[in-house]
């Protein structure tokens, strides 16, 4: 088990043939990814990476049964990208690309949510079920097979934290890079109840940062409803007020969203929060010895 | 991007948002002309900078002559202004707006920003006008309304009726001007991919007219590219060197004032870094993402814009390669302290891709100075400790 995602899963590439989108689906690929082919408008016909070319979502869909699209168009055309997925009967888009408008994914993720399709992103790392099933731009090699969900804002960190948990022993079920933009599809709030769902799942790492308020509305959720162990870190205790840390939605805005009160919503739901993301793994560890 | 308020004004008219007539300066000289163009008998003399809180800080003021106008443009024009939005060392007034008086019956408050839980827009406003937004929320929030607009459908005329009710507007007249007011400020939001608008104050006129006294605009930088004429309105000026100089080379740059600088990859583990650093005792001197394409002349830059800071002690590279090769990062190191005197210890913590061949490499190139940190625990800790000069 795992959530979303795994052996099975087929996936096309909508920006397959790009020099990102072929790179990072020959590193999938390679993890044992079913990438089963991907759209290009204009190439349909051709074949990329051995896998067949379509020129519209909705066919390749139709030809080869995909229920996951790993997007990685350029910016300005995302918004175009995620309808399309949609419309084709996508049931889950996980878009890595970086630096989509805003307005874009408003629209988008409206028009997503209208024919229930998810979306992961934009500008996150992707999704990986250990050892099964890599969508998305993360360093495979790191993740081993394990009991640990991980549901983190930053792509290093997710990073960070999967390697100190496979460091002390354990390993990793899902890993779920949701990214920093300020508007983005899965979060917290839909993903915890998966992960506490899973079978395979016995502890969840959440790493949030600075700016809005999902981690808040993550504490409360987990307070009524997560019997995991929740290892929490929030970056940018040190960020300062009005500055925009690397990541669009990263910002402190006035006395809203900063660590402090999410550290604290957090510790008050049960978590366990470190100050330090050096200190995830030894949490998890104390965490599953707790069990 | 932020634009000045003269600017913001200037899209406004475009939409025909109502604004008092203005010109923007640059001289005491011309500050006269524009005053006599546009005819008084009484003018606003305001400093044009990217930071609120302007008037406080003595950088809007009242004339009534054109005497005063000189006057006060003389006092304000080349002046510094400290202000709860700038920091200490405060900003260089090199620009006015010289604008007409305003016949003033009621001041609001009215702004477009995202609503981020609802994930759309959102009208704030509030008849608290003139006052600081945050505090009115922190102290009396019952008199702030949000009228969320889902962009699917536009602003609708029950939206202007929430927000004409919601402010308390009981005249007709003055209703169907509010609700045409919010209108076209929703579609200049929209239509220019805006980030945040505010209009602080708003005001009514004596014939129930409602005008921007002031006008705050800022963008969403991924969408910059489809409006060529609002980039062409940024204001270098305004903005930190430094930053926009890292940015350049595909570095995300901010400055903070402790001692140890810091270069990493990814924002989230840039952050985290930090956290660390400080949770450990020391301060940091920086937020640096190298971000993913991290290359020998990046690192550099990196390097010697971190090195500006006389403050800083030691620095601290950290570095998880994913798909960035951390054996490439080791050579960009080397190549890097050939281009830069780094003249402060460096600490360096790569993990993940080829890791192994990267302490290699930095164990042979020997350069004085460098120490590797074998995880983010003990790399922070060394930084730690050599910027206190152990």
């Amino acid at each position: 088990m795992s959530i979303l995602v795994n052996k099975d899963t087929k996936v096309i590439v909508q920006g397959f043939t790009g020099k990102e989108g072929s790179f990072h689906a020959e590193q999938c690929l390679a993890y044992g990814t079913k990438i089963v082919g991907g759209v290009t408008p204009n190439k349909g016909g051709q074949t990329h990476l051995d896998k067949p070319v379509f020129n519209t979502v909705a066919e390749a869909v139709k030809t080869t049964g995909a229920t996951v699209s790993m997007i990685f168009v350029p910016p300005a055309f995302v918004g175009d990208a995620v309808m399309e997925a949609a419309e084709a009967g996508i049931e889950l888009a996980v878009i890595i690309t970086e630096g989509a408008p805003v307005k874009d994914m408003q629209m988008a993720k409206a028009h997503a949510t209208k024919h229930g399709m998810k979306t992961l992103g934009p500008n996150c790392p992707g999704i990986i079920t250990a050892e099964e099933c890599k969508i998305g731009i993360m360093p495979g090699m790191i993740f081993k097979k394990g009991n640990v969900g991980l549901i983190s804002k930053s792509g290093t960190l997710t990073y960070e934290g999967a390697n100190q948990v496979c460091k002390e022993g354990f390993g990793i079920s899902t890993a779920v890079g949701i990214g920093g933009d300020p508007i983005i599809g899965l979060s917290y709030l839909q993903l915890l109840p998966m992960f506490e769902a899973d079978p395979e799942t016995e502890c969840i790492v959440l790493i949030g940062e600075i700016g809005g308020d999902l981690e808040i509305q993550a504490a409360a959720y987990i307070k009524d409803h997560i019997t995991k162990p929740v290892v929490a870190f929030i970056a940018g205790q040190t960020a300062p007020k009005g500055k925009t840390m690397g990541h669009a939605g990263a910002i402190v805005s006035g006395s809203a969203g900063t660590a402090a009160e999410k550290m604290a919503a957090l510790e008050a739901a049960g978590a366990t929060v470190v100050v330090s993301p050096a200190e995830i793994g030894q949490a998890v560890t104390k965490a599953m010895a707790k069990k | 991007m932020n634009i000045h308020e003269y600017q913001a004004k200037q899209i406004f008219a475009k939409y025909g948002v109502p604004t008092p007539k203005g010109i923007m300066v640059e001289s005491v000289p011309a500050a006269v002309k524009a005053a006599e163009e546009l005819g008084g008998p009484v003018w606003v003399v305001k400093a044009q900078i990217h930071a609120g809180g302007r008037g406080l800080g003595g950088g809007v003021k009242l004339a009534k002559s054109l005497e005063e106008v000189r006057a006060l443009s003389e006092e304000i024009l080349g002046m510094t202004l400290v202000t709860h939005q700038t920091d200490a060392a405060g900003k260089l007034v090199q620009k006015l707006y010289i604008e007409d008086g305003a016949d003033i019956k009621a001041e609001y408050y009215l702004s477009v920003v995202l609503d981020r839980k609802l994930e759309m827009p959102s009208i704030v406003a509030s008849t608290e006008g003139g006052m600081n937004i945050e505090d009115v929320a922190e102290n009396t929030p019952e008199k702030i309304i949000k009228v969320p607009v889902d962009p699917a459908i536009g602003f609708q005329g029950f939206h202007g009726r929430e927000l004409a009710f919601g402010l308390g507007i009981t005249d007709k007249a003055e209703q169907k001007n509010i609700i045409n007011f919010a209108k076209k400020l929703f579609k200049v939001y929209t239509e220019n991919d805006a980030e945040m608008i505010e209009i602080n104050p708003l005001i009514r006129n004596g014939n129930g007219e409602f005008l921007a006294l002031d006008g705050k605009m800022g963008f969403d930088n991924s969408a910059l590219g489809r409006h060529p004429d609002i980039e062409a309105m940024r204001d270098l000026s305004e903005e930190d060197a430094d930053e926009v100089e890292a940015a350049k080379y595909g570095l995300s740059y901010v400055a903070l004032d402790g001692e140890i600088g810091c270069m990493v990859n990814g924002a989230g583990l840039a952050m985290g870094t930090m956290d660390t650093i400080n949770h450990m005792g020391g301060t940091p001197a920086n937020f640096l993402d190298v971000g993913g394409s991290a290359n020998a002349e990046t690192v550099a830059k990196g390097f010697e814009i971190i090195l500006r800071n006389p403050n800083v002690k030691a620095i601290f590279v950290n570095i998880f390669g994913g798909i960035v090769r951390c054996d490439r990062i080791a050579n960009g190191i080397i190549e890097a302290t050939k281009l830069t005197d780094v003249n402060v210890p460096v600490i360096v913590r790569l993990d993940g891709t080829n890791a192994p061949e990267a302490s290699e490499i930095l164990k042979k190139a020997n350069i004085a100075n460098l120490i590797v940190g074998d995880d983010l625990a003990d790399g922070a800790a060394k930084a730690v400790a050599a910027a206190k000069g152990n």
